[in-house]
Order: structure tokens, then C-alpha cells, then sequence
């Protein structure tokens, strides 16, 4: 109990003192998951809609796939990107390993299962409430696709927030693709990571609470958006 | 209503600004000890502030650094396992290798002692002692320099405690400063270089049990990794941190580094 | 069609939008099975252009599913439904479906009618022009910028048909639009219908409500056990069923 009050004080002492490298290390970690949530989205949002309005052989299988992806250990992710980026994988001309880059593409390829098969579910479900009124109207699937992204907006918003969830608090893959530099890929997971190997577990512990009030407000500023939107009768 | 904060999303996004590629920073492959120690934390500023040139500092075990440097993943090496180093030289991965400073490991316990060991000079005996009394003993199990040495002095004392692994000897598989957590959390011995625990913060009543064989010296080297190896090496940025690090100046830096008043390396790059 | 357009806005010229007419309908054997259960067994019907013709019978006589087949949406298990040549999937586009339950999209008002306009492709001054006139023709002008979902029943049905109509259909199909309404907004909603029904749409209106029947009525389709038990000019039928199940519905005699 000691321990948890030492690093309550200690995570208060670093925001007060808007300590530099802190302040770093937050906004590179927001940086990386915030960019690889959008990534996920961009290719996650639509691979779900159309999972969810199209009907072709092996549609069960690819859902039963990306479910499963959903389980991807970050470890194994960051492992598959080292191997591709590393300098004698394929990608290694493009000099990308230890670089924030490489952790936004393994946090992409981790969360974008999530984004895929949550929101096909989200839009499954809206496209049996639509999807006879959608046939009347003669429209195209890409026409169906976006509307139900459109109307599903606010649902899908809880979706990518799960996607950022396990972004942001992954550390399996970053450490490994970014490899923990100061300064360059030293994000929030992986300083605690660090810290925790130096057994200053106070500093980690405090870190820790940093980035839970980070997602405690990235979370808030999305309910508020779905409570506005409540509001006008969207939801 | 809702546009307005997504719109503020999406900027906050874009001024996110672009991922970067690599750019000119030489990237070293070194070990969780240097690394944790806060060694370059100590000596990078001086050499960048005298070469303009930056170091980027990938912390992991002896053996994963060998293997990333050989996927030409790194400029240089910074580890400690001189049989392997020698190998990675003679491979043709590596340019050349030289000493550059060391330290000692030492066996940390908890000060009830359970085998009895404390005092003791010699690590071999020490080991057989531990696996006598079954004593629990935390290994890396990990293939780092700090493994390799253990496993040397396992073999030196005649115990071979892999049959042991799950009763008293646990395997964590992991680096220095989680080994040194699960030793602490479970009240075993572990081998540890010195720089690794004079850093450590979270010791308990754990402390130096045996210290001072000659057996328990630990030497760390420096290699350039072979431009004819792997083209994309800065192989020329790389040769000057290391003439650096074997320099006067970088010897010094390193002599200079304290941690709670006390020197973590020695350097030893003008013995050979 | 001739000039008698429906809607206060201009309405293309009818040769340029129809190259081919969709009347007379001609249905005949039609028969949907689901499983064992045979919802219709043979359904011959045949329809003009003009006028509207009202679909009743008792539940589960197949009526909601006769107007889906009929438009498109699904497949019978047999026979043919012939619309002046064209299969209903190749007439779909140019008929609308109305459904008990108003599918309303998570928008505003008025941007649930832009969302058809603008999937057919008009430019946006259209879109604003004709969603204006839209709905102000169904009572609805001022709720334009509202939430579509926080409408009344009888608002949303009227948004429903006003959406409906946007696409100019030449045939409206209406599924029980009233079942669950109020008897004002049910009188609001027949008369859309009805003026829709003047101006040249060809309307078929499914209901329960024999008041209703009588109201809007040109011809009666009367469906029983998955057939057409009687098919007659709304005058004639509701004077004389000549059928024992249609006479017993208008008696208010439970018929299954």
C-alpha cells in the first residue's frame, strides 16, 4: 500500500512539474496509437461493413478469422513486423525498424481485427434493421456501406476506442519493432517496462497511472460525443 | 453537434505530424545492463555534442543483440559475451572487436541465506552449495551474456541444473531487472552483473552474496558491424563512436559514470 | 402519366425516365414457400395501370410478402410476375415500398430524404428544391432539421412516404402504413396517398382496416390461404363479397 501511495505522489509530481520527458513520452504514445487507430479504421471499417452487407462463398470463415485476430498476442505482431522490417527482411531497404513508424504499422496490424470484426458486428445488426428498405431502394453496395457507416457512427466510435484501448496499452510489439530508444520510441508502455526492469516500480506504477488517465480522457471525450448525440436521438 | 469533435480529431491527427524514417542516427545493440545502468544516458551526451553524431540505443539481451546485428538491424555492438562476440567476428558480421571496459557479476540472495553461501569467493562452490540445499535460484534462461556465464559456472561446478528447471532452479526467460524482480519476489539467488544491481531500486533485504572469483569477471566489447556484411550500415559513423569509446575521452566518460557513488565500469580498452 | 404531376416540382418528361411501361401486371401460379409452410399457393392477379387497388385478407394470408415479391425484394419459390415484360428485380427502381414500421435512417429529417435523392444521383440544387417541396407536402416543413428518429409515429410515416415519393415511383407500395396509428395521423397518411393516387401513381395499399378499404379503394384484392379468393372493383366488393371468407372478414367474423 505504501508502494501504490509513494506512486500516486510521484505520478502527481511528474504532471505538476509537466516534467519534459514525460510530456515526450505522452505525446509520442498518443501519436503512435491515435495514427494507428486511424490506420485501423481506414481499413478496418470498411472490410467490416462489407462483411457485414455482402454474402459470398467463405463468409463465415473470414469472420471466424478475423475473430480470431482479435487474439493476435502483440509479441507474435511485433515479431512478424521486426522479421519484414529488419534489414535482412524484405521491407528492410525502407529503413523502417526503430522508428515510430514501425511501431504505428505493428499496432495497425494488431487492432485492426478488433476494428474489422467488432464493427462488422455493430453493422450487421444496424443492416438487418435497414437492409430491406436499402433494397427498395435500389441502392449500391458501396452506397449501403456508407450509409451504415454513417448511421453506425456513434457505435463505431466505441469500437475504435477499443482498438485504441489495446493500442495504447500494448507493449509486446513496440518494444520490439521500436526497441525502446530514448527519445525516438520510448513510449508509455515501454518506459513503464523499462522502469519496472530497473525495480524502480514507484516511477512505473506512476507512469502506469499516467496513462490510465490518458485513456480515462481520450474514453471521456468520446462519451461525451455519444451523450450529445443521444441527445439529438442519433444513437 | 458531432462534427465539431470529430473534426478536432481529425486535426489532432494530422498535427500528429508525419512518421519518420530512419534518419542519421547509428543504432547500437547492446545489453539491458549498460542500457538499465544508465550508462549512456552518462556518456552519449558527450560524444554527440562532440561529433554531432546521434546514438540511438536498442537495449536487449547479449543473444538477441548478436542476432539483430547479424540482420544488419544495428551499426554496433555493445554486449558481453566474448566467445560469442568472437564468433560474430570470425562469421564476417563484425569488422573487428576490442575490449572495452568490465565490470564483475555477483550473486545476490536474501540475507537469510537458506544455502549458506555468504562470504564465500568462490562461485562454483557457491552453486554447488545452492543446488545441494535446493535453494531456489533464478535464471535469465534467456541466451544473455549474463546466461552464458551462469551456465559456464554451472558447468565449472559440475551441477547441471537443467533437471532441476521448475523445482528450484526457475527459469524466467527474461532480461536482467525482471530476473532480479522474480528473484526478490521469491526469495531465490541470482547471478547478476554489479551494474545491473547497484541500479536496481527494488531490492528488499536481498544483498551481494559472493563476490570477488575471478570466475565472476565480466568483460564487455565493442564491434563495428562489417559493411561487407551489410551494406546499409553507416559503417563510417559507426567506426567513429567506437574509436570514440576506445579513445582517452570515451574511456574517461565511461571511468566518470557513478551510481550512488559508485563506479559501474571499468575501462579497459588500453590493456590488450 | 401525361402532365399531372404528383409533387409541386417539375417531373421529368416521362419518355425520358420510362423507357419502357410496366403495366398491365400479370401474375400467375405465384407461390412462396418457406420450408413446409406454403404461404402462397397460386396467386394469379392482374393489374392496370391506374388507380389503387387495396390487398386485404386475414393474417397470414401472405399479404406483406405478396407486395415484397411483387417488388422485388424477394423470390417466389414458384411461377411468374410479369410487369409488361420485365422481371419485378428490373421494375424495382422505379416503384417504392412503404413499410408498417417506418425505416428511418439515424439523421436529420431532411437529410433522410437527401440520402435517396443524392443515391440517385441528382445534383445538390435539386436535392435542396425537391426535399423543401417534399416536405412541406407531408406536413413536416418545419421539423426539417430534427432528429428523424425523434418524430411522432404519424411524422414518421409521413417522413416514410414523403421519402417514398421522392424517387418519383410509378408504383407506391404501402404496407399497413397505419397499423399502428392514431386515427388522425392514419387520415393524413390516406391522403398523401390518395392525392399521390390522383396525380397518376399507381398505388397498392395493404391493410386490416375495412374503413380504411372503403375509403381509398379502387379495386379489392382479397387474399385467402395463400390464393386470390376474390379480385373485384371496391363498389362490387364491399356491396357483395362473393367469396365465404371475404364476406365473413367484412362481417368482422374472425376468418383464418
Amino acid at each position: 500500500m505504501q508502494g501504490i501511495a509513494e506512486a500516486i505522489s510521484l505520478a502527481l509530481e511528474l504532471v505538476l512539474r509537466a516534467d519534459a520527458d514525460l510530456l515526450e513520452i505522452v505525446v509520442l504514445s498518443l501519436r503512435v496509437s491515435l495514427t494507428a487507430t486511424l490506420t485501423a479504421c481506414l481499413i478496418g471499417l470498411p472490410l467490416g461493413a462489407l462483411l457485414a452487407v455482402a454474402r459470398f462463398p467463405g463468409r463465415q470463415a473470414a469472420i471466424v478469422v478475423v475473430n480470431a485476430l482479435m487474439g493476435l498476442p502483440p509479441v507474435v505482431v511485433g515479431l512478424l513486423v521486426y522479421l519484414h522490417l529488419s534489414r535482412a527482411g524484405p521491407l528492410g531497404f525502407l529503413g523502417l525498424l526503430y522508428t515510430p513508424s514501425a511501431m504505428i504499422i505493428a499496432q495497425t496490424i494488431l487492432i485492426a481485427p478488433i476494428v474489422t470484426a467488432l464493427s462488422r458486428q455493430v453493422l450487421e445488426d444496424l443492416h438487418g434493421e435497414y437492409a430491406e428498405q436499402f433494397r427498395s431502394l435500389c441502392l449500391s453496395r458501396s452506397q449501403m456501406v456508407g450509409a451504415l457507416l454513417w448511421d453506425g457512427r456513434f457505435s463505431l466510435m466505441t469500437v475504435a476506442l477499443a482498438g485504441f484501448g489495446r493500442a495504447v496499452a500494448e507493449v509486446g510489439a513496440v518494444i520490439v519493432v521500436g526497441g525502446n530508444i530514448d527519445h525516438l520510441t520510448r513510449v508509455m508502455t515501454t518506459a513503464i517496462a523499462l522502469e519496472t526492469s530497473r525495480g524502480d516500480l514507484a516511477l512505473a506504477l506512476a507512469l502506469g497511472m499516467v496513462l490510465l488517465v490518458i485513456a480515462l480522457g481520450v474514453n471521456a471525450a468520446v462519451q461525451g460525443v455519444r451523450i450529445n448525440a443521444a441527445r439529438h436521438a442519433h444513437v | 453537434m458531432f462534427t465539431r469533435p470529430l473534426g478536432a480529431l481529425c486535426a489532432a491527427l494530422c498535427l500528429a505530424g508525419p512518421a519518420f524514417a530512419q534518419d542519421d542516427r547509428i543504432i547500437v545493440q547492446s545489453t539491458t545492463s549498460t542500457a538499465n545502468s544508465g550508462l549512456y544516458d552518462h556518456i552519449l551526451p558527450r560524444f554527440e555534442a562532440a561529433t554531432g553524431i546521434r546514438v540511438s540505443v536498442v537495449a536487449v539481451g547479449t543473444g538477441q543483440a548478436i542476432r539483430n546485428a547479424e540482420n544488419c538491424d544495428g551499426d554496433l555492438l555493445l554486449v558481453h559475451a566474448k566467445p560469442a562476440e568472437e564468433a560474430f567476428v570470425a562469421a564476417g558480421h563484425g569488422s573487428w572487436r576490442r575490449d572495452l571496459m568490465y565490470n564483475d557479476f555477483v550473486i545476490v540472495g536474501p540475507e537469510a541465506d537458506p544455502a549458506g553461501i555468504a562470504g564465500t569467493q568462490d562461485a562454483e562452490a557457491a552453486l554447488a552449495r545452492i543446488a545441494e540445499a535446493g535453494a531456489l535460484f533464478a535464471s535469465r534462461g534467456d541466451d544473455s551474456g549474463t546466461h552464458k556465464k551462469e551456465m559456464a559456472l554451472w558447468s565449472a561446478s559440475g551441477v547441471s541444473p537443467e533437471g532441476a528447471s521448475g523445482t528450484w532452479y526457475r527459469e524466467t526467460g527474461s532480461g536482467m531487472g525482471a530476473t532480479l524482480n522474480a528473484a526478490v519476489g521469491m526469495g531465490a539467488y541470482t547471478l547478476t552483473d554489479r551494474a545491473s544491481w547497484i541500479s536496481y531500486e527494488n531490492r528488499q533485504d536481498f544483498a551481494v552474496q559472493v563476490e570477488g572469483d575471478a570466475d565472476l569477471f565480466n568483460q564487455y566489447g565493442v564491434i563495428p558491424v562489417s559493411a561487407a556484411h551489410c551494406p546499409s550500415v553507416k559503417a563510417e559513423a559507426a567506426e567513429v563512436f567506437a574509436g570514440w569509446l576506445l579513445s582517452d575521452e570515451g574511456q574517461a566518460a565511461i571511468a566518470g559514470h557513478e551510481v550512488a557513488g559508485q563506479q559501474l565500469f571499468f575501462p579497459n580498452a588500453g590493456a590488450e | 402519366m401525361s402532365d399531372a404531376a404528383i409533387l409541386p416540382f417539375e417531373r421529368a418528361e416521362p419518355s425520358a425516365s420510362l423507357p419502357r411501361p410496366i403495366f398491365p401486371l400479370a401474375v400467375r401460379g405465384l407461390a412462396l414457400s418457406y420450408g413446409a409452410t406454403q404461404v402462397l399457393a397460386g396467386v394469379d392477379l392482374d393489374l392496370g395501370a391506374r388507380g389503387c387497388t387495396v390487398v386485404m385478407g386475414p393474417n397470414g394470408a401472405g399479404k406483406s410478402l405478396l407486395l415484397k415479391l411483387l417488388h422485388g425484394l424477394i423470390a417466389p419459390s414458384g411461377g411468374v410476375i410479369d410487369w409488361a415484360g420485365q422481371s419485378p428485380s428490373e421494375v424495382t427502381r422505379r416503384q417504392a415500398l412503404v413499410f408498417q414500421r417506418p425505416v428511418l435512417l439515424r439523421r436529420s429529417v431532411g437529410a433522410n430524404i437527401d440520402f435517396v435523392l443524392k443515391a440517385r444521383g441528382l445534383p445538390r440544387a435539386t436535392v435542396r428544391e425537391r426535399r423543401t417541396a417534399l416536405l412541406a407536402h407531408v406536413g413536416l416543413a418545419e421539423k426539417t432539421d430534427l432528429p428523424a428518429r425523434r418524430l411522432s409515429g404519424g411524422e414518421a410515416q409521413r417522413l416514410a412516404l414523403a421519402r417514398a415519393l421522392a424517387t418519383e415511383p410509378e408504383v407506391l407500395f404501402l404496407d399497413e402504413p397505419t397499423a399502428s396509428l392514431d386515427p388522425a395521423s392514419a387520415l393524413a397518411i390516406e391522403e398523401i396517398v390518395t392525392r399521390a393516387r390522383d396525380l397518376g401513381t399507381r398505388v397498392i395499399f395493404v391493410t386490416h382496416d375495412v374503413g380504411q378499404a372503403r375509403r381509398l379503394a379502387d379495386d379489392v384484392v382479397f387474399l385467402h390461404r395463400g390464393r386470390v379468393a376474390e379480385h373485384r372493383p371496391a363498389e362490387a366488393f364491399f356491396a357483395a363479397p362473393r367469396s365465404e371468407a371475404a364476406a365473413g372478414y367484412l362481417a368482422g367474423r374472425i376468418v383464418v
